[in-house]
């Protein structure tokens, strides 16, 4: 079972998302990085995975040179191998990514042999386009669903499970497969010692990649209205309860 | 020539997000001076031409196959693909949904167009001929981006609940295709259904009582618990509770969690850290419960409560069975 996942680098953001002065992208100067949240648990899956019937987890991200360090900590959590897409621009739009990436699976299949399954993050957490996975794995000729809740393996066929607001639902996907998965489906492991050791001494392997530019052009990030709010404060302390009750009373939601 | 609003549904059900992308159409193809039209997935959708009519459809295109009976991200994608490329609307507005995501991001692998997800506004000025000025939610809405849509088929979704669907009613035509799918889109479909068993859910409930990091561990959500249950409402969490284990996914409030929007959502020992904020905004009143008075959600709140949440809950639980007697 050889399962590639693509990760995505995202900022860490706290309270707030500032954005820089020509409104060009997230001012990161004081923010961390992380796997995006989908993307981290896609990992996790593919670990676990392996685990139980063998193979192993290759990593790949597009990204600036940074995103190395995304791709240590996956190793730090059951990746063998890491593949960094290296990018000068801050993001690619959906299409060239989508593109780019597909070109590279391809290159390293024809290397090393088909990968049962490709994992995404359901959509990233910074650009949030739903797109990337659908379109590479158009390009690979492989079935794909995204949103996924669940997912095991039934002999040559990925077992998928989904929620909707009609109930769960399972599909069906024979392997080779691609699937977005959500965060949810699991609980993505802190790594160990061993782990981290391992994190220090993979070899990332860079591969230069192109995509022609798509039609779908970022021009500007702005922050939405600031919810004004000029908080009651109702009271200090358990002395507050009767303040408490008196607004539920008011508000209609205690009878 | 025409605004095309691609229509969701769950076996012949109307998901209500279409209602929104119907009159969203509507006003694009109005500026335009062109029509709005709809497509409709499987022939167990083609009652819905009647609804599409009624939110201001002139035309609605069925797309037939023998295998569209249930929902299948590829074939559907295909499916709507073909109508596309026959009629060439200059817009296609899918629902901001899982499913509507998903149907637009293959359409737009399939026809090899630009896509635009999650829109909150589209240019008051745009005709037709020049690219598709958009603004739309990046971190899940914590952000927006102005973007531009360059192709000769522009297609987006509508942001969930940023229009609201107004009817207008019209009288509509329809046309079946019979749309041509081949073995490779057949293996994502819905093979198997467990129905939701009906209740209360996160997303439905007029009271939420939330828990963050503050709370500390698994069991000290009873408190929690027990004031939800008081309020008919239910307990949710943040991203901090569940990478600690303490409370399953399904609970929680978030951009990778559920939205929200109760009456009230009470929210205890959360910090409100960006990403949680745009899972709660659109509550319609919001009480913080904290210890610090500077956090970030209790400067957002309505309403606030100052102290430690594992004595404060219990006595609002108290004074509420007091006053019930």
């Amino acid at each position: 079972m050889n399962i590639l996942v693509c990760v995505k680098r995202v900022p860490a953001p706290g309270a707030r998302i500032n954005i820089t002065e020509d409104g060009q992208a997230v001012d990161t100067a004081f923010l961390g990085f992380t796997v995006s949240p989908h993307e981290e648990c896609a990992v996790e899956q593919a670990v676990q995975l392996v685990e139980k019937h063998g193979g192993e987890v290759t990593v790949l991200t597009l990204g600036p040179a940074e995103a190395e360090e995304q791709l240590r900590t996956a190793v730090s959590v059951g990746a063998a191998k890491a593949v960094l897409v290296p990018i000068t621009e801050s993001d690619w739009d959906p299409q060239r990514t989508a593109q780019a990436i597909a070109s590279v699976i391809t290159d390293l299949e024809n290397a090393n042999g088909k990968f049962d399954l490709v994992l995404f993050g359901n959509e990233s957490a910074d650009s949030c386009g739903y797109q990337v996975g659908i379109r590479v794995a158009l390009k690979l000729g492989r079935p794909m669903v995204n949103g996924a809740k669940g997912l095991d393996i039934e002999g040559s066929v990925a077992k998928v499970r989904r929620e909707s607001d009609a109930g769960l639902e399972i599909y069906m996907l024979p392997m080779p497969s691609a699937v977005g998965v959500k965060e949810g489906i699991n609980l993505p492991r802190y790594p160990t010692m061993k782990g981290r050791l391992a994190s220090k001494k993979v070899d990332v392997t860079r591969t230069e990649s192109t995509g022609s530019v798509g039609g779908l052009k970022m021009i500007q990030l702005q922050r939405p209205p600031e919810r004004v709010s000029n908080t009651q404060i109702l009271g200090t302390g358990p002395e507050a309860a009767s303040a408490v009750v008196d607004l539920l009373e008011e508000l209609g939601v205690f009878k | 020539m025409s605004v095309l609003a691609v229509i969701e549904h769950d076996r012949g059900t109307i998901a209500t997000a279409s209602l929104g992308v119907l009159t969203a159409a509507r006003t694009l193809a109005s500026q335009m001076g062109t029509t709005v039209e709809a497509v409709t997935v499987g022939a167990n959708a083609d009652a819905l031409s009647s609804v599409a009519a009624q939110y201001g459809a002139s035309v609605v295109h069925q797309a037939h196959h023998a295998s569209l009976t249930d929902f299948g991200p590829e074939a559907w994608g295909e499916a709507v693909a073909q109508v596309v490329k026959k009629i060439s609307p200059q817009v296609v507005i899918g629902t901001g949904t899982e499913r509507g995501h998903e149907v637009v991001a293959q359409v737009a692998a399939r026809l090899d167009l630009p896509a635009s997800m999650n829109c909150t506004e589209f240019d008051s000025a745009f005709t037709g001929a020049q690219p598709l000025k958009v603004v739309r939610a990046r971190w899940g809405g914590s952000l927006l981006e102005q973007a531009e849509v360059d192709a000769s088929i522009k297609l987006v979704t509508l942001a969930n609940h940023t229009v609201e669907a107004v009817e207008s009613p019209a009288t509509a035509t329809h046309t079946v295709h019979e749309v041509e799918l081949n073995d490779s889109v057949m293996h994502s479909f819905v093979q198997d259904r467990v129905e939701r068993v009906a209740g209360v859910t996160l997303a439905t409930a007029p009271v939420v009582v939330s828990g963050g990091r503050g709370v500390g561990s698994a069991e000290a959500f009873a408190p929690l618990e027990e004031l939800a249950g008081l309020l008919g409402g239910i307990v949710g969490c943040s991203r901090a509770v569940t990478n600690n284990g303490w409370r399953n996914h399904t609970d929680q409030v978030g951009q990778t969690g559920t939205r929200i929007a109760p009456d009230i959502y009470i929210a205890c020992g959360i910090s409100g850290a960006i990403q949680h904020w745009v899972g709660a905004m659109a509550s319609k009143n919001i009480l913080a419960i904290n210890t610090d008075k500077e956090a970030n959600i209790v400067t957002k709140a309505g309403y606030a409560v100052i102290g430690d949440l594992h004595k404060i809950v219990p006595a609002i639980s108290e004074e509420i069975r007091r006053r019930r007697g």
